[in-house]
């Protein structure tokens, strides 16, 4: 049909555009010029030629794989006359209460610099500059006086900026009436119920084998663990991503985890990617930002008081603060509903030559930002192969988390799918906790906006992301939540306060996550 | 296909509601808007283009200009086009929207008037309607360039030259001559659009304080 094809040719021309700025752009063109002189290549039928080779070669692989990594990240293009806001978020209200959410958290990044006297960015002199590299690889024994620093904003605050989310357009009634919402989220998006999760979720069933459940030492590994690892080997062999993609949802291999999601997530790191770290690593070495002290902050508070993470403090901060500067993650505001904070050299105020972003990557940390990056350190140990992946799985899945938008994955949804799953399945449970003034949510939100990093034990955090990586989506984590809640349930119907409801929850370290989503989803009698 | 916007007349809507309107407690869920081309001759349309804003359902009657002094007729083009697939949610509330000639019901020659019925069942939104209508038709073909005779259809009356020994058919070399050309001239024609990466202006990055537009 006419529209479809020229939807397709609209995508096509999107993704080559993409394409043509990359790496493996300059790779395939070398390799074109350098197989010219291979003698299979005729000039009559060169394009044909050089295709044929590139199939032989596995480049044609790479570039299927580049493409597929495309697809998965980038939205498809709306329509021609939209407005590029209309890609970051095509709902007005929620772009509006997205930007007074950032004048906000502006609003209270200057005045902590008003206040300390501390400047957003300063050029470090020579000899501090030196200090700094020697001591690069053990930052966390350093010991600043962090006392005056504060986070710019917490989990809890941007809750309450969400139950206050309106649409202008809604009948919003004071009354109570069959149309308003019993949880704290009162925005009408669109979420699944447990049908829709269960074709969604298709892997996830009692009769497909998973690792988390079907690998447990009671269960021989003939009847599904060997053959699941030999498949994934031979994943790894043809280096496919969309093949790891589908064989990850029944999650993955320990010895295979590192290596499955760098090809899903497209990461190959060629000598480009260890120069650009390292370029990175220059960047912090000359200026120090405020930012800087807001990350050193949120990891002391919280990776360093960790029992699983506080091993690995002196690369959270070699992630970290090389992530402030990356200009490259500026590149996904195109299809996030935030917007990066600007400002001008000094003396150049409103000159548009002297704008510039501030964190150069447009991502002001917020207090737990560092448990993002924590659980990878298990899984790569050099430094710049962590960066590629922790800012790979930031601007795929981690930006939504913190950012309002009506997407299917963005938080709010989240928080809607949570409700909505409990109230429907569970609503005695629903009814007595918001009877007693412990709305579910405001329990389960630090979960979800964490993605369950710090709350539940990292081999079971590494099934659960596998899952995340595996459906391209965040939606398993509100299912996780509402899961949670449906184990405790028993315990839950006794309490008789919100500090009671948070202390049952308080400890999810000892959870399963594939046994409660698989009994939540498939096992639950509705 | 080039298109060309035609200057339409948007009314207002006209809410179509059972009973008196003033003192009934419901929102209509019916709008009709009459959408008309003054000093525009009868044209074929091409495309329709709008922003939807919660509406769920649109329908569209056309009138068109028919020959011989026959009283025009109102014909439905198109039959409750769904723009929300759930009415109670916000999907597809805000989206911009573009119907072609090809989906409609009738052809759309020598169109005069055209009236769009919206439909909002839900009584979930306090109002429902389409923003930025645009009209367009099908713009004027390129114009069609004449070759003379000898240009497009070469008649070759000499005898073919007589090869020297040892060298390739000419013919051969021309064509991969110009597949070469055409293929650098591709490549000269591309560019990229990759960020360079510098945060800084000229090494500095002393700042003031963020700013909030």
């Amino acid at each position: 049909m006419l529209q479809e094809e020229s939807d397709l040719s609209l995508v096509i021309a999107q993704i080559v555009q993409k394409l043509k700025g990359s790496n493996l752009y300059a790779q395939l063109e070398r390799q074109a010029w350098a197989c010219l002189q291979r003698p299979e290549i005729r000039l009559e039928s060169l394009k044909e030629d050089i295709k044929e080779f590139f199939k032989i070669s596995g480049w044609e692989k790479k570039l299927q794989n580049a493409v597929y990594s495309e697809l998965n990240v980038y939205p498809l293009p709306s329509h021609p006359s939209a407005p590029p806001e209309h890609l970051k978020e095509p709902l007005v209200y929620m772009r509006k209460a997205q930007g007074s959410w950032e004048k906000r958290i502006l609003k209270s990044l200057n005045s902590m610099c008003t206040e300390l006297s501390i400047p957003l960015a300063r050029k470090r002199p020579v000899g501090e500059q030196k200090e700094l590299l020697n001591k690069w690889n053990e930052m966390g024994t350093d010991e600043p006086d962090l006392s005056l620093f504060r986070p710019v904003y917490a989990p809890k605050d941007f809750l309450e900026v969400l139950i206050n989310l309106r649409n202008p357009n809604y009948e919003n009634g004071d009354s109570l009436s069959f149309r308003t919402h019993l949880g704290l989220i009162q925005v009408p998006l669109k979420v699944k119920d447990i049908p829709e999760l269960k074709e969604c979720f298709v892997e996830l069933g009692l009769t497909t084998g998973q690792l988390g459940i079907d690998d447990s030492t009671q269960v021989p590994p003939e009847l599904f663990e060997n053959e699941h690892v030999r498949i994934g080997q031979k994943v790894l062999v043809q280096q496919d991503s969309a093949a790891a993609q589908q064989y990850i949802r029944q999650g993955s291999p320990t010895a295979l985890r590192a290596e499955l999601w760098a090809l899903i997530l497209n990461i190959s790191s060629q000598p480009e990617d260890i120069l650009y770290y390292e370029q990175l690593k220059t960047n912090v070495i000359q200026h120090d930002l405020l930012v800087d002290s807001l990350i050193y902050k949120d990891v002391k508070l919280t990776a360093s008081n960790d029992d699983y993470y506080f091993v690995f403090e002196d690369y959270l901060y070699q992630v970290l603060l090389c992530f402030s500067r990356d200009t490259s993650v500026l590149g996904h505001f195109a299809y996030n509903s935030a917007s990066p904070p600007k400002s001008y050299i000094r003396g150049k105020l409103g000159l548009e030559e002297y704008a510039v972003f501030y964190p150069p990557n447009g991502v002001i940390p917020f207090h737990g930002f560092s448990m993002y990056v924590a659980p990878l350190c298990f899984l790569y140990h050099e430094p710049y192969k962590l960066y590629q992946i922790f800012r790979e799985m930031y601007v795929r899945f981690f930006f939504r988390l913190h950012s309002i938008s009506s997407h299917p994955s963005g938080i709010v949804s989240l928080c809607l799918l949570f409700e909505t799953l409990l109230q429907t399945y569970l609503p005695q449970l629903f009814y007595h906790l918001r009877e007693i003034g412990a709305q579910p949510l405001r329990i389960s939100f630090k979960w979800m906006v964490r993605a369950f990093s710090g709350y539940l034990a990292t081999d079971q955090l590494l099934l659960l992301w596998d899952r995340i990586l595996g459906y391209n989506s965040l939606e398993i984590l509100a299912v996780l939540a509402a899961a949670v809640f449906a184990f405790r349930a028993v315990n839950l119907m006794e309490v008789t306060s919100l500090a009671a409801a948070e202390a049952v929850l308080a400890d999810l370290s000892t959870l399963k996550v594939m046994p409660l989503l698989q009994i939540f989803l498939f096992a639950t009698v509705t | 296909m080039s298109r060309v916007l035609v200057p339409c007349h948007v009314k207002s809507t006209v809410a179509l509601q059972v009973g008196d309107m003033r003192t009934s407690q419901g929102r209509p869920g019916v709008l009709v808007v009459d959408v008309t081309f003054p000093n525009v001759a009868p044209f074929e349309l091409q495309e329709i283009m709008f922003k939807n804003y919660y509406t769920a359902f649109l329908s569209i009657r056309v009138r068109q200009q028919t020959p011989l002094h026959t009283p025009s007729k109102w014909v439905t083009c198109l039959r409750d086009y769904c723009l929300m697939p759930d009415p109670h949610s916000e999907e597809g509330a805000q989206e911009y929207v573009s119907l072609f000639k090809h989906q409609m019901l009738c052809d759309m020659t020598r169109v005069l008037e055209l009236r769009l019925i919206l439909r909002q069942p839900s009584p979930l939104w306090l109002s429902f309607t389409v923003e930025e209508l645009q009209i367009y038709q099908q713009g004027p073909k390129s114009p069609s360039l004449t070759f003379p005779k000898w240009l497009s259809h070469p008649v070759s009356n000499e005898q073919p030259v007589p090869r020297l020994e040892g060298l390739p058919d000419p013919s051969r070399v021309s064509s991969e001559v110009q597949q070469m050309w055409a293929l650098t001239e591709m490549i000269r024609a591309s560019h990229s659009s990759t960020r360079i990466g510098r945060f800084d202006v000229d090494g500095c990055y002393d700042l003031n304080l963020l700013s909030y537009t």
